[in-house]
């Protein structure tokens, strides 16, 4: 016996070896031939038991309108709203006195996916999405402009659930 | 003479290549097989049911960065994969895996060398790997590895012993050390199987074999949460993979050892069409498959058992195989040797399926202590309360 380790006591009918070892045996090999959970990612991106959830909050998306020019009307509040500064807004103004982004641009790696920039958004406009594919080969590529945002297809968080929107 | 040197090269490149196919495609069954015991589907990616997974895993390997210890002793840091890598191939060579086969030249034996001391080769060979183990791990001039190794030889020494004396029995029912001829003597039934009549000493022989081939719950030389990866952890990228095939290669030659000595080799059971003479081609085919399939379920048993114990705390290892193994492997060799004197000379019986079906009895009867007495906190050191029987 090493000197100061800690074995815990058994009655002696508790003790086994070769006996708890031949059953431990069995147990592994049932286990061969249960059916396995792992998911086939590439193939396979959701199951029964697992699926994205409508909450998700991923890369953005920003919806357009009839003409297919972006909601947004530049009022600055996601800008403001954001925790992680991550969005770049520069806002514009046509003849008729219409706003619009003159340049918008996240970057996803500054952020947090909070989610606030949807809440704040009085347009509608600009969305996290229900989306976690965003692989790139360079760093740059990870700030979205405007026009980048408005051509993402994948669908948008709904940040509640609606069968509960009180969080209830 | 030149029949005997060509049929020698071609079954040496055939045997090799073998095991190193077999080798590769065995760390691919690890893992899948570990995965499937877990509930995980395990590497499926690379090729049909992940079969290349080893050919890329090997790629890798070639073109990682070799490291060398600024400290390390350098020729021995080199030597050492190989030393560990060598012997447990070398082994191999006197293992019987099929019947003659029958060629224009003559009869051709299926094995490298069918050396009349086969035996004798295979307990001084399976000891050389320890060197391998030891030399890695004392060149690396790493305190975890010298302790790895430190490990690894004392493990060795002491279960050697038991190994020795379990596979005395088998020489005492053989009378022979020629590997060929243990087998003939075990071909006649199913029942002159040595494991049937030396229940025991396979048992003691597994264990045994366990401890030497240093894998789960054995081993320690490499235990991960005490000492980084033992006796290999200075190693990188194709040296570090020669450790890994030796350890593969080392539980191939230890199954078939198992396969050779207690599982009748190459014998099909049930018949005697395959061991009796003229040879043909057919006849070696059926007993390299069968030969092939007993292999092949010991590896499956490493791979199970491995996937089932913990790893032993270093005082268990050492009072397991000199207070438990040592002394069952003595006593074990003693009993049987009365006993196969007295059916032998006492009696006047030869060695039959009668024979073996008495040692078998005896074998049973020996085997309700060793299961309901020694069983009870008495192979695991210290984990029974005081004073409690």
């Amino acid at each position: 016996m090493a000197i100061g380790v800690k074995v815990m006591k058994r009655p002696g009918s508790q003790t086994s070896y070769l006996r708890a070892t031949l059953k431990g045996m069995a147990l592994t090999f049932s286990h061969l031939w249960r059916p396995k959970v792992t998911m086939q990612y590439p193939e396979e991106k959701s199951s029964q038991d697992w699926t994205l959830s409508p909450r998700w909050r991923g890369t953005h998306r920003m919806l357009t309108d009839e003409q297919g020019r972006a909601k947004c009307v530049a009022c600055g509040l996601c800008p403001q709203i954001c925790p992680a500064n991550c969005i770049k807004l520069v806002p514009g103004e046509d003849e008729a006195g219409n706003r619009y982004p003159l340049i918008y641009e996240i970057d996803e790696f500054r952020c947090v996916f909070c989610g606030y920039c949807q809440e704040v958004c009085p347009e509608e406009a600009i969305h996290v999405g229900v989306h976690y594919e965003n692989s790139e080969y360079s760093r740059d590529r990870f700030v979205y402009d405007l026009e980048r945002l408005c051509a993402q297809t994948h669908p948008v968080s709904t940040l509640w659930d609606p069968s509960d929107p009180k969080g209830e | 003479m030149s029949v005997f040197l060509v049929a020698s090269v071609i079954k040496i490149v055939v045997v090799f290549t073998v095991i190193m196919v077999g080798v590769a495609l065995l760390t691919l069954a690890e893992r899948r097989i570990c995965a499937w015991m877990q509930d995980r589907v395990g590497p499926n990616r690379v090729g049909p049911q992940g079969l290349l997974q080893p050919a890329a895993d090997g790629l890798k390997n070639l073109v990682k960065e070799e490291t060398l210890p600024a400290q390390a002793d350098k020729v021995l840091f080199l030597l050492a994969p190989t030393m560990s890598f060598i012997p447990a191939l070398l082994t191999f060579a006197v293992i019987p895996f099929a019947a003659p086969l029958p060629t224009p030249w003559g009869d051709v034996d299926m094995v490298v060398a069918n050396l009349p001391v086969g035996f004798l080769y295979i307990l001084a060979f399976g000891s050389l790997g320890v060197y391998g183990i030891v030399l890695a791990g004392w060149s690396s001039n790493n305190k975890y590895s010298l302790l790895g190794s430190m490990r690894a030889s004392a493990q060795m020494i002491s279960y050697e012993i038991a190994l020795g004396m379990s596979t005395v029995a088998v020489l005492l029912i053989a009378g022979n050390v020629t590997l060929t001829d243990v087998i003939v003597r075990q071909s006649q039934s199913l029942f002159t199987w040595n494991v049937f009549p030396l229940s025991l000493a396979f048992f003691i022989f597994i264990v045994a074999a366990f401890a030497e081939t240093n894998r789960l719950p054995f081993d320690l030389p490499e235990a991960e949460g005490e000492l980084i990866a033992g006796y290999h952890t200075e190693y990188s990228a194709m040296k570090f993979s020669m450790f890994y095939i030796a350890e593969y290669s080392n539980m191939v030659t230890a199954s078939a050892l198992m396969t050779t000595l207690f599982f009748g080799g190459w014998d099909i059971p049930f018949t005697t069409w395959d061991n009796t003479p003229p040879w043909t081609t057919l006849k070696t085919l059926a007993t390299l498959a069968m030969f092939s399939a007993k292999v092949i379920f010991f590896l499956f048993l490493y791979i199970w058992v491995r996937w089932t114990l913990p790893r032993f705390r270093y005082d268990q290892l050492m009072a397991l195989g000199w207070k438990v193994m040592l002394p069952l492997a003595l006593g074990y060799v003693t009993v049987i040797a009365t006993a196969i004197w007295f059916l032998h000379d006492g009696l006047g019986w030869t060695y039959d399926t009668r024979f073996a079906l008495a040692l078998f009895a005896l074998n049973l009867v020996l085997a309700v202590p060793l299961f309901f007495v020694l069983d009870r906190g008495r192979i695991v050191a210290g984990s029974m309360a005081e004073g409690e029987a």
